[in-house]
């Protein structure tokens, strides 16, 4: 009898997916349960942040990197002001510092609460998700009242920061620090060494060292599988040498210890927002340089040359010497980098965005080929993808 | 009242107006029942989930489930155009039939059973396998992908999981010596059955977790993975029918873990305070308690995985359950305690099944 060749059937696995984390599209060749071929599709989501950011301002082009992982918004302002910062050659002052990377670790949290409990959820709990939602909540408003907006803050300015903290702002952050662990064990008694969880994740797509590293992983990603790379300790930024925290570590790479490396790296994100809040020295929270941030309100009533710079920082912006810089920081997802070439005048002449999430998704096929269907939605759940950073 | 219908209005027709109001009589009150399964299971996951659940139609969201009815009554049945249209519209309605038609032989206290069969839990057993019908036939005919998947993991674990159930019937049946659900439950007068058949109730909670399709065992509805399973495609009420139909399977596997294992109607303790309250109450609690299980379960675990259920299914319980069959019957035979055979029927079967042919 001759050989039948079995046609595998192709199933779209979003856009419109429940589990497909935004408007991803994978196709899937399916072996009945068992995938045989990812293919994710990209660009349902594209705005073409990159072109807008040459067509605005230095300052213009901050809040859209609010909007690339809008989960994780001032760690992305970050890696752009830094790179500004270094084009300028401008210091920022130890206050600013500060205020930097208490919310750069304020919205490690916020992401990595979204990410967790949505995890669970793709798993099929879904209680963790409503139990520590109101966490992220509680989070975002101090995301307003820094900088008014409880999502795109666009807080983070080259020199610094928009305002100063409010007052009694910091109290606020430790009386929620204080009760945030119970919350982060009340939802590991869910999961963490729940029978049916663990079965679903352990030994599901582990990922080497090598392959991690070949394949461009960064992050929670890269560290579950055992390599210690964070930026944060591998090429300080800002105040981060002087921080006291670990970097948690996995062991086989495998969907579970990509959870719990997240857990863990809440509790040490927790620990930096505590440290922060204690040594938070005093002084301006920006740079007094005003060529490129702008004066006081006070001033202005006072000084012409205020008033001249105001005008000047508001309409054409500043210039920014010719150059290129790659920076990056560690946003919750990995390495967010940004390559700015600059021409000499008030926008950037490239502005090249590198997305964390682009090189994990990348590795769908890699990841999920042999495994089931439903291990494919705990994958893409333990990869942590918003596609806002990588449609872009 | 049988004689007064037979008598005004004839024996055939006085029957069926009989039988007609007997139904109702079961049915409404399910219907209901299933009707505020949905809110309860609505409210009680929204307490376990800090959050308040429904609470605006009506005092406390009471009208909830009613708005929800109605709502799916008035909107359009869409079929999809590539689907058989027919198997399309019969597959919801066998699934909601099935799991109303089982309830004639639930004994809600002590003789009151619409038909008293003394066959009866092999009759639950096949009208519950009958079951997978609906639901594959749904997966088929939707021809779509995500519901033919549903359907098809749908088959595998109801068929895997009453092979488990079957085998538990068994070591019920061993205990009682009759197929009669009243026996069953008679038979619990001085031991529940949960408590010398431990490692049984268990199994059979389980596999009617999985028998229904609830989490953790939800695969063919699994939302992250297909959608909404087999009835993707449905909407309106071919989707109110299943809804329906699935809460009242709900309602029947908690019926019968409480008629099997937790002793039906009978009070747990034959003393003063417990037997005053009437013992279809007793049995309303106990299936009540099974469903409010049931949901706690939904709100705290994961879901299995399509491999790790089969594994669970065919190569834990199915071994679990024949061997202790076979250590059931053998503590009977050696305590000389398996029940005596018992040829007569009871008299509420006789009455119920034959007043058609005299």
């Amino acid at each position: 009898m001759a050989e039948v060749q079995i046609k595998p059937m192709t199933m779209n696995f979003g856009p419109q997916h429940p589990a497909a984390h935004g408007v991803l599209r994978m196709v899937m060749e399916m072996d009945g349960e068992v995938v045989r071929r990812v293919d994710p599709h990209i660009g349902l989501l594209h705005r073409g942040t990159e072109k807008l950011i040459e067509y605005k301002t230095y300052t213009q082009a901050i809040p859209y990197f609010d909007r690339l992982d809008y989960v994780s918004p001032m760690c992305q302002e970050h890696a752009f002001v830094l790179g500004v910062e270094k084009l300028l050659g401008l210091e920022v002052p130890l206050r600013g510092q500060y205020i930097r990377v208490l919310f750069d670790e304020i919205t490690r949290i916020l992401n990595h609460l979204l990410n967790i409990p949505a995890y669970a959820m793709d798993v099929g709990a879904v209680t963790p998700f409503l139990w520590v939602f109101e966490q992220r909540e509680l989070l975002m408003e101090f995301y307003e009242r820094v900088s008014g907006a409880r999502l795109h803050a666009a807080y983070y300015r080259p020199g610094g920061v928009h305002q100063d903290l409010p007052a009694g702002l910091l109290e606020d952050i430790w009386d929620w620090s204080e009760q945030f662990p119970g919350i982060v064990d009340n939802m590991e008694t869910l999961l963490t060494d729940n029978r049916i969880f663990k079965q679903r994740l352990v030994d599901v797509c582990p990922v080497s060292a090598e392959d991690a590293i070949a394949w461009g992983f960064t992050g929670p990603v890269l560290r579950a599988s055992g390599v210690p790379w964070d930026l944060r300790k591998a090429q300080p930024y800002m105040v981060y040498d002087r921080m006291d925290f670990d970097i948690p570590v996995g062991k086989n790479g495998d969907c579970y210890d990509r959870y719990l490396v997240r857990v863990a790296e809440m509790r040490e994100s927790l620990k930096i927002v505590r440290q922060c809040i204690k040594e938070m020295p005093g002084g301006p929270a920006s740079s007094t340089d005003h060529k490129v941030t702008p004066p006081s309100r006070g001033e202005m009533k006072q000084s012409m040359e205020s008033l001249i710079h105001h005008f000047k920082l508001y309409t054409e912006g500043f210039h920014v010497p010719a150059g290129e810089t790659y920076t990056a920081v560690e946003a919750p997802k990995g390495e967010f980098g940004v390559y700015l070439v600059s021409d000499g005048t008030n926008k950037p002449h490239r502005c090249k965005i590198r997305a964390p999430g682009f090189p994990h998704l990348a590795a769908m096929d890699f990841l999920c080929k042999g495994y089931m269907l439903a291990d494919s939605v705990a994958i893409l759940g333990s990869l942590d993808i918003v596609f806002g950073e990588i449609d872009r | 009242m049988a004689e007064f219908f037979t008598s005004t209005f004839g024996d055939y027709l006085g029957t069926a107006i009989f039988t007609v109001l007997m139904i109702l009589c079961i049915i409404v009150p399910l219907l209901l029942a299933v009707a505020y399964l949905t809110l309860a299971e609505r409210k009680v996951m929204a307490a376990m989930q800090i959050r308040r659940g429904p609470n605006v139609v009506g005092p406390f969201g009471l009208l909830q489930p009613i708005a929800d009815g109605v709502k799916l009554l008035f909107k359009e049945t869409i079929i999809p155009s590539g689907a058989n249209r027919v198997a399309f519209v019969v597959a919801p309605m066998i699934t909601f039939i099935l799991s109303l038609i089982a309830w004639a032989v639930i004994p809600f206290d002590d003789g009151v059973v619409l038909a008293d069969l003394n066959v009866g839990i092999l009759y639950l057993f096949a009208i519950s396998s009958l079951g997978v019908y609906g639901i594959v036939l749904a997966g088929w005919a939707s021809n779509s992908k995500y519901p033919f998947l549903g359907a098809l993991r749908s088959a595998a674990q109801m068929v895997s999981y009453e092979v488990s159930i079957g085998f538990v019937l068994v070591t019920v049946l061993l205990c009682v010596g009759s197929l009669n659900l009243n026996d069953i439950v008679k038979a619990q007068a001085d031991w529940w059955f949960c408590i010398p058949l431990l490692p049984m109730f268990v199994v059979f909670y389980i596999s009617a977790l999985a028998e229904t399709n609830r989490p953790p065992f939800d695969l063919p509805e699994a939302e992250s993975e297909l959608v909404a399973g087999y009835f993707s495609e449905y909407s309106a009420f071919t989707f109110a029918l299943f809804f329906l139909g699935e809460y009242a399977n709900i309602w029947l596997m908690s019926a019968m873990t409480a008629l099997l294992f937790l002793g039906g109607w009978q009070a747990p303790f034959d003393v003063a305070p417990f037997t005053w309250i009437p013992g279809w109450i007793w049995f309303a609690l106990k299936a009540s308690f099974v469903a409010f299980t049931f949901i706690w379960v939904r709100a705290t675990f994961p879901r299995y995985r399509y491999d790790q259920l089969m594994r669970l299914g065919w190569k834990v319980f199915l071994p679990l359950s024949l061997a202790m069959v076979v250590i059931t019957a053998g503590v009977l035979i050696a305590t000389d305690s398996l029940p005596k055979k018992n040829n007569a029927l009871p008299a509420s079967a006789v009455e119920s099944t034959e007043p058609a042919s005299d």
